[in-house]
């Protein structure tokens, strides 16, 4: 299946032969069960297993909740209430599925991070990379619908500012905004089209997942050194990896019940902690919010969108206006994502041999954690300001910091092999058991 | 490797500022009050469920609807615990009445909800306590934060209060201390009545809370155990690639 040299699957006589040779299937569950993985991972590794945890958790939960939500002005709120007090276990699959989208997104930004640290993106894992930007994309398009079912005040008005931006792309703005509701304002066409899209769209994210998982299965996972495993033969394989299942499966198991318990803890003891009390009002197109704040996971991005004003001599220059900018502003920050493969010029993929470059990464996490705090905070006073340099960071980071440091910076030593890598961090004797004499012995700095 | 875990810390920091902030909704005085319900092991307190109960009957009904909260509920275990017998006295002896399919008014069942009451302009009281920050202290908070100045705007008038945003709330003090006298001989006083009824309404809100928690402590402990396993497991079955022979 992959271009990593692997036991070839051979089925026993009988059923699994005469199926084999119509569908392999034995040989693709076995492919997946003794997977080459590094064996030197680190727990940064085990949020691609959470994700899938989680997107199954929201379908499943989902889907149930589905058999008793209504779509409609009134039927909508009341439903949902009616799930939390009336359904046998509706509060909690509710509470689940709701912090579900919160832990959904602490995991994969803890994954995002994750590649962008260790250089996941770099050649020959573009298109892994892509695929996971565009998953990231339809998550945030999902969890956006979602939460307006609910039909409560932040529901309404987070769907009001959401869709009206679109109303700020020049000539069919107007149009396209009265085209996504469905009439002339928000109201239940808008909400019964966004139950209809948060009905499909897990499945496009579960679609991509696959082929996420497939780029990933051809080329393998990156590991903590950067350094590529041996793929020039089995015997080389085994020396820097070890079978999926049992090592790299336990490992996950044990990283996903840690994880849990934190998902627990907030479901349980305290299930709208991360969400806005004004949802639990019912929606009013009369009244709006003091704040209207999104949730926590698109705070980094809304203050994006608002760091573009019409004062900024940015925009004094552009031929279109700050409303759009922002927009254009907010959907660049999440599209350059995209580009980082080309934008890196580095030879280098992990982080812990860059050290220039290490301290730019810690610049961009805090940046990104600013974002998300002045996301939350009222346009005024000093919160502009703050949100517009961090906004030009954001796009610094990507756009000079990533190339031209790649350019300037002196790589520390690499590990040659993860075998060396592995058994160094161990104590393991070169030589000892099934280890490579060679092995432990660094390569040289350039 | 720390950095991702620095990251991670970070982040749960974030999400406790923003979320903060949003809580914080301007520079009001809340009371510094506790309830029995509050923390992983707290409970409803039912005596003071059935106390709220006649405060919201007797004064808070006149303005404040209650329409998802159903009659029959009022003798949740974890709640109020009337029996079914005292449920149909309450719905009898409120008064409360429901339209039948012909359009006559006949008596409510206890399958039958708390009516809406839009007349007043005074918000539904069934998701109070969860559609305000704090909401059990805001309540309370409310209740007891009247400072006695009045104001007129436009015909209307505003009473001062200290945790209202904006200072000026349109309710006029619903408490004083001796509006009801309770069935079971407390004696009533303003704190003692606006906790009785902060605390019925953090139940109306949210009558699953002590199942919930009680759930979320067998969940964790549960999680806990299985946490403890692995962590062994998963080190016995590294230990033939992290110390070979
Ligand atoms: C005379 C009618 C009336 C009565 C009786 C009444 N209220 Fe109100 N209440 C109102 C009105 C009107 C508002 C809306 C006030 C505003 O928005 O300024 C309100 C608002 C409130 C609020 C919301 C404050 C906020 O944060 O927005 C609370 C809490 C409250 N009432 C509690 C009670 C309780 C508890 C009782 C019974 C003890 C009660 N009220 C009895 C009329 C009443
Ligand atoms: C990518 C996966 C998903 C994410 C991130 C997600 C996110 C959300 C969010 C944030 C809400 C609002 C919760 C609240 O505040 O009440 C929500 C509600 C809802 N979702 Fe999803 N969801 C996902 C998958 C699904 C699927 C697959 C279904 C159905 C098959 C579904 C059905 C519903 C329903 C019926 C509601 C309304 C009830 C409620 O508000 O709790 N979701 N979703």
């Amino acid at each position: 299946m992959g271009n990593i040299p692997q036991e070839h699957y051979e089925p026993k006589p009988g059923a699994a032969s005469w199926v084999e040779e119509r569908l392999p299937i034995g040989g693709l569950i076995s492919h997946l069960q003794n997977f080459p993985t590094p064996k030197n991972l680190n727990y940064a590794y085990v949020f691609g297993g959470i994700l899938v945890l989680f997107l199954v958790i929201q379908i499943v939960t989902g889907i149930v909740l589905s058999m008793h939500y209504q779509v409609g002005d009134e039927a909508s709120f009341r439903s949902v209430e009616h799930i939390m007090r009336d359904v046998n276990g509706g509060w909690l699959l509710r509470y689940a599925h709701a912090n579900g989208a919160s832990f959904f997104f602490i995991a994969v930004y803890a994954h995002i991070f994750r590649g962008l640290y260790y250089g996941s993106y770099k050649a020959p894992r573009e298109l892994l990379w892509i695929i996971g930007v565009l998953i990231y994309v339809v998550m945030m398009a999902t969890a956006f619908m979602g939460y307006v079912l609910p039909w409560g005040q932040m529901s309404f008005w987070g769907a009001k500012v959401i869709t009206s931006l679109f109303g700020a792309i020049p000539l069919v703005g107007d149009s396209l905004t009265t085209w996504l509701w469905g009439g002339p304002a928000v109201g239940e066409a808008t909400l019964n089209r966004m139950f209809s899209l948060h009905y499909l769209l897990p499945f496009v994210i579960a679609g991509l997942t696959v082929l996420h998982i497939w780029a990933l299965h051809h080329v393998g996972n990156t590991n903590p050194t950067g350094v590529e495993i041996r793929k020039d033969s089995i015997e080389n394989v085994k020396k820097d990896t070890v079978p999926f299942t049992p090592y790299i499966a336990i490992k996950d198991l044990y990283a996903i019940v840690i994880f849990l318990i934190l998902f627990v803890a907030f479901t349980f003891f305290a299930p709208n902690y991360l969400g806005h009390p004004d949802n639990y009002v019912e929606a009013n197109p009369l009244v709006t919010p003091a704040h209207i704040v999104p949730e926590w996971y698109f705070l980094p991005f809304y203050a994006i969108l608002r760091a573009i004003t019409d004062d900024l001599w940015i925009m004094m220059i552009m031929p279109f206006d700050a409303k759009l900018g922002g927009v254009l502003a907010m959907f660049g920050a999440i599209a350059v994502l995209a580009f980082i493969p080309w934008l890196d010029t580095s030879r280098v993929r992990s982080t812990t041999y860059r050290p220039i470059y290490r301290w730019w990464f810690i610049l961009l996490v805090i940046d990104f954690f600013v974002l998300m705090w002045v996301g939350a905070k009222p346009a005024e006073g000093i919160y502009p300001i703050i949100a517009l340099i961090g906004t030009a960071y954001w796009f610094i980071h990507f756009l000079v910091v990533l190339p031209v440091v790649g350019l300037i910076e002196k790589p520390l030593a690499r590990p040659e092999t993860v075998e060396a890598a592995f058994n160094a961090k161990h104590g393991i004797e070169p030589g000892s058991g099934k280890t490579d004499a060679e092995a432990a012995a660094l390569q040289p700095a350039e | 490797m720390k950095m991702i875990k620095a990251a991670l810390a970070s982040l749960a920091l974030a999400c406790a500022m923003t979320t903060g902030a949003f809580a914080a909704g301007g520079d009001v005085e809340h009371a510094d009050v506790e309830f029995s319900f509050e923390g992983p092991f707290g409970v409803y307190d039912r005596a003071a469920l059935q106390r709220g109960l006649q405060i919201y009957q007797g004064v808070c009904a006149g303005c404040h609807g209650m329409k998802f909260v159903a009659f029959r509920t009022l003798a949740d275990k974890n709640g109020p615990g009337l029996s079914e017998d005292q449920v149909k006295a309450f719905i009898a002896e409120a008064g409360y009445e429901v339209e039948d399919e012909s359009g006559e008014l006949i008596p409510a069942k206890t399958y039958d909800y708390f009516p809406a009451n839009k007349g007043a302009g005074a918000p539904d009281m069934s998701l109070l306590a969860k559609a305000r920050a704090d909401g059990a202290v805001h309540i309370y908070s409310i209740l007891t934060g009247y400072t006695g100045e009045e104001k007129e705007v436009a015909g209307t008038t505003l009473y001062e209060n200290k945790a209202y945003p904006g200072g000026w709330i349109n309710m006029a003090p619903p408490l004083w201390g001796d509006d009801v006298e309770y069935s079971d001989g407390t004696e009533p006083t303003l704190e003692r009545e606006a906790r009785d009824i902060s605390q019925f309404l953090m139940w109306a809100a949210e009558p699953t809370m002590i199942e919930r928690k009680q759930a979320g402590i067998r969940n964790i402990v549960f999680l806990l155990i299985f946490a403890v396993m692995l962590f062994f497991v998963n080190r016995r079955i590294w230990a033939n690639v992290k110390h070979p022979e």
